[in-house]
């Protein structure tokens, strides 16, 4: 069953290959890691761009985590949709919320010393 | 696939029509308590949620004779819950403290332990898989599960009526600071317990989902699927996506409640006149957020089931296909999808911005638009055609200006403005349970009626049957109606004494009938409303009646299919066996072929081959 | 039970039933955790100028930690790989690694816990502050009675404000020396527990929640590699199913804590 690529979702790992490419996203995901914390300590200037700098190199090192060992970069559509909706969806709960509850779009607001 | 025959002992051995194997019996805790069987988990959840919805109107009972007579010892049940309760009901009279856990416990219990698993659990798990041709959920042992979390989380619930200090007293919405601050325990039970039914209505949604994707019986595509199918599969990703934002909110105030954090305590929090000693930095607003966020997309996970079973039990006696199906299932996926996004229209008095609450103004009537899309499909399938007017139809067809009252009802609430005065009063209740009371429970007893023979082989009683709706449909009304005016008047709903000590103090200043005042019209409605409540629950004993004498004494179904229905789950044996269908059946034809021309009869099953 | 679609996918979706199943429930679990994240911006966003503390973490550790579960995450792709190949005592191996690391990390998360309970902020009569890890309470230590002395390894500051920022230059040059503080000194003296401050309430919750889903985990790749073995040499394809939706949920806690790193240790 297993040597049909139909039958087994997309992925079939019998190569030597994918498992070079498997150790590679490992090294790269160790990469970042370093990297990530060796950003931490240089001050960019501003703390915002720190966090942007370290929210970055989360975001790829997520992305190559999803999609490698997680295959979603060869995972059916269906998958796909599921994901995509439940990322709108979390987007839509942090974006309006913290919209809602910036102290720019409040009525009311007093700042207490 | 195709030559499956069921190996496994049906579920009710002795009535098993299809080729019977030999099997052992697995005996009554296999068959009835601990069975993954689809059909088996959905009476268990049909029955603990009726037990519920019972006791949550019997609280609410209780709650009408303390508003309409406040501080008279409760008539029979007073000295019964002074001997439970003790303190808390002294002298037979609920004590405001017990009056606002009563209050809570109502919205908790009817909402996530009566109404939805009802709604969407129980009639999802027997339904669902009959129709679209499943051998049974996709995954059962996780279906068992999710009963038994059920289970858990409901009894944490109703023990926490006997801790100290009695149960959670903040409201169904459990408001921070006010709910992390009061001082008893209940909170605590109040949020284990939520933690244990989410998780359970997680794992129905995980499984319709999956079953319905994966377990389609050939022929079966997307837009030959029942509209009630539909309705549960939306239903099932609001449950899956919107309840874990409320999982999580509820670890974060079980942490404040028990780790002293302060996640929705704000810096310089006093209470009783005291600062508080807590950290501080939180925001109560946050849980709000987080709450609503389940609260709304929840509304459609009470009314979407209800739409669901309507739109069988409408298609099945117009004897007409349902007009506009594709719009249907449409409309019900547009409003799964901007359910996510309207949800702090309930969160207007906050001191939300202005361009907030017009975003949020403008997703919340755009939401409206496929709700009365639906609706006026099924009005429109009414026309012209010769209803058979039995007692599911009776109820389906109320629903629809029952459902329609709450609905448009709903609008002014929409609009920040008028929701400024309309906020936090009885104006707003009656919203609400026109949907859900008049709305989605006679759904649910338009489906208990319909599906009642395919469960048991019997018919449920068609007198008592119409005694039961035509009670029901009146005090209904007669409890919400009035309501509305009372809401429109001034209100406000959390008050234990039905607002006589408010309406005294206002009036008193400024004399009757200005605004804010209670006039004396206004409150004797309380009493039309107590003995409304009262009839309607005298009116129900038919209807429970009815259900357990029918299981043995009803009328005997002559056929597999005694509504001439098209669906799949009447195409297979009554009660089903195990495994549902002796065959995997095949699909050639859409959901509501009723009348087709040229056919003999005036239904064509979904899986009769074409000639 | 002849159950369809529980090894071989379906035609028309290409997966198999578990697979689906393991999807929709890390699509609830990115919601949960999705929230979670939200109330981290929120209280920081909210927290008054100055009062979100940064570097109260070990930035050593926290790295230590990450590298543990990234390499699970390659262990457990490799126990597929060779489930997959038909390879069971490399399967064995690799697992046997996963389990390891996953204990490797609760029990450095443990630490981490520990260090942060023995962690104390003083409030001192005098208006200023001691911080430091305890080193020793005097028997006759009673905050109440206002009797003994408390030994902690720390530093004393003028203002709270000085203890937020961990990560700044200046705070590099901490001389963090024993100090014997008696307790009639004492006007408070609370642990670098959750109710310290909300970053810590955040970080608590967040990584136990965390740390529950790595124990989940762990069992359930536990019980894969040891009894539930035995179905490899029943139903191969099967066993392979369900190494991949385990594997696929160690993945999703893997990259759980690859947003969590950043966000409490680093920012």
């Amino acid at each position: 069953m297993n040597n049909s690529m139909t039958m087994n979702s997309g992925h079939s790992p019998e190569s030597a290959h994918s498992v070079r490419g498997y150790i590679f996203v490992f090294i790269a995901l160790l990469a970042g890691t370093f990297l990530t914390v060796w950003a931490s300590f240089i001050q960019f200037g501003s703390r915002e761009i720190n966090i942007a700098v370290a929210l970055t190199i989360a975001s790829v090192k997520a992305f190559l985590v999803a999609a490698y060992f997680m295959h979603l970069i060869s995972e059916r559509k269906m998958i796909f949709c599921v994901m995509g909706f439940t990322a709108l969806f979390f987007a839509g709960l942090m974006g309006l919320t913290i919209w809602s509850t910036s102290p720019d779009s409040m009525v009311h607001i007093q700042h207490v010393p | 696939m195709e030559k499956m025959v069921h190996t496994f002992p049906p579920y009710r051995g002795h009535e098993a029509r299809h080729g019977q194997p030999e099997h052992h019996d697995p005996g009554f805790w296999r068959t009835w308590i601990f069975s993954p069987d689809h059909k088996v988990i959905g009476i268990q959840y049909g029955l603990t949620s009726l037990c519920f919805m019972l006791f949550g109107f019997f609280l609410m009972l209780l709650m009408r004779w303390q508003i309409s007579k406040p501080g008279v010892p409760i008539p029979v049940f007073g000295p019964l819950l002074e001997k439970v309760l003790g303190q808390a009901a002294a002298n037979g009279a609920l004590s405001p403290d017990l009056y606002n856990s009563f209050g809570a416990m109502h919205g908790t219990i009817m909402v996530f332990l009566a109404v939805v698993p009802l709604a969407f659990v129980a009639f999802s798990n027997f339904v669902l898989p009959l129709q679209i041709g499943a051998p049974d959920m996709a995954f059962p042992r996780l279906n068992m599960a999710s009963y038994q979390a059920f289970v858990i989380g409901g009894v944490i619930m109703l023990t926490s009526f006997f801790i100290p200090g009695g149960a959670a007293q903040a409201g169904w919405t459990s408001y921070s600071p006010l709910a992390t601050m009061i001082p008893t325990d209940g909170q605590i039970f109040w949020l284990a317990g939520m933690v244990f039914i989410i998780t359970s209505g997680l794992l129905s949604a995980v499984n319709f989902i999956a079953t319905v994707i994966q377990l389609r019986a050939p022929g079966m595509t997307w837009m030959r699927l029942p509209f009630f199918v539909w309705a549960q599969f939306v239903t099932s990703f609001l449950i899956l996506l919107a309840f874990p934002p409320l999982e999580a909110a509820a670890v974060m105030q079980l942490m404040d409640k028990v780790a002293h954090t302060s996640f929705f305590l704000p810096t310089g929090l006093a209470v009783g006149g005291q600062l508080a000693n807590v950290s501080g930095g939180g925001s109560p607003l946050l849980w709000q957020h987080l709450f609503w966020f389940l609260g709304h997309p929840e509304v459609y996970v009470l009314i979407l089931p209800a739409m669901g079973i309507v739109c069988e039990i409408i298609a099945n006696n117009t004897r007409k296909p349902i007009w506009g199906y594709k719009s249907l299932v449409y409309s019900a996926l547009a409003i799964g999808f901007l359910s996510f996004l309207v949800w702090a229209h309930h969160m207007y008095l906050t001191g939300m911005g202005t361009k907030v609450a017009v975003f949020f103004q403008t997703t919340t009537m755009i939401i409206s638009i496929p709700s009365v899309i639906i609706l006026t499909c099924f009005f429109i399938s009414l026309w012209g055609s010769s209803i058979r007017f039995n007692t599911p139809m009776l109820f389906a067809l109320a629903f629809l200006p029952m459902f329609g009252i709450g609905g448009l009802t709903g609008l002014p609430l929409g609009f920040n403005i008028s929701d400024v005065h309309l906020h936090d009063t009885y104006y707003i209740i009656a919203h609400f349970h026109y949907v859900v009371a008049p709305g989605t429970i006679f759904a649910l007893f338009a489906g208990i009626y319909y599906w009642f023979p395919k469960m048991t082989g019997r018919m449920m009683n068609e007198f008592w049957g119409r005694v039961h709706f035509w009670g029901s449909l009146i005090f209904m009304n007669v409890i919400f109606m009035p309501m509305f005016a009372q809401g429109m008047a001034g209100m406000l709903r959390r008050m234990a004494d039905g607002g006589a000590n408010y309406s005294a103090a206002v009036n008193s200043r400024a004399g009757a009938d200005v605004i804010g005042g209670l006039s004396n019209n206004i409150m004797a409605l309380h009493t039309w409303i107590l003995w409304g409540a009262c009839v309607l629950g005298l009116v129900q004993i038919p209807f429970i009646i009815n259900l357990f004498w029918s299981i043995k004494h009803g009328k005997k179904v002559d056929s597999d299919n005694p509504w001439d229905a098209t669906t799949l789950e009447w195409q297979t044996a009554t009660p089903p066996p195990h495994t549902n269908f002796p065959v995997t059946p095949r699909v050639y034809r859409g959901p509501y072929e009723y009348s087709v021309p040229g056919h003999d009869r005036d239904f064509t099953p979904q899986n009769e081959p074409p000639k | 039970m002849d159950f369809p679609y529980i090894v071989e996918p379906r035609r028309d979706t290409g997966l198999y039933n578990a697979k689906l199943g393991i999807w929709l429930f890390l699509a609830s679990e990115v919601m949960l955790f999705g929230a979670l994240f939200s109330a981290y911006v929120l209280l920081r966003v909210g927290a008054e100028p100055g009062m979100w503390p940064h570097g109260w973490l070990n930035v050593y550790i926290g790295t230590a930690n990450t590298i543990v579960l990234i390499t699970s995450s390659i262990t457990t792709v490799m126990a597929w790989v060779s489930c997959k190949l038909r390879q069971y005592r490399r399967f064995k191996f690799f697992h046997a690694l996963t389990i390891v690391l996953a204990m490797t990390f609760v029990c450095i998360k443990s630490y981490e816990y520990h260090d942060k309970f023995t962690h104390y902020e003083i409030t001192l009569a005098n208006g200023k502050f001691a911080d430091g890890h305890l080193v020793e309470r005097s028997k006759d230590f009673d905050l109440a009675k206002k009797t003994g002395r408390v030994t902690i390894h720390g530093h004393e500051v003028d203002h709270e404000v000085e203890l937020m920022d961990m990560q700044r230059p200046e705070a590099r040059h901490i001389q963090r020396e024993e100090l014997t503080i008696p307790a009639t000194d004492i006007k408070k003296m609370e642990r670098y527990g959750p109710w310290h401050h909300t970053y810590l309430a955040i970080y608590f919750t967040l990584t136990a929640l965390h740390a529950f889903h790595v124990i989940c985990g762990a069992l359930v790749i536990g019980f894969l590699w040891g009894p539930g073995s035995r179905m490899w040499h029943t139903d191969p394809e099967r066993f392979t199913n369900r190494i991949e939706v385990s594997g696929l949920f160690w993945h999703f806690v893997d990259l759980i804590w690859i947003f969590l790193f950043p966000v409490l240790y680093l920012l």
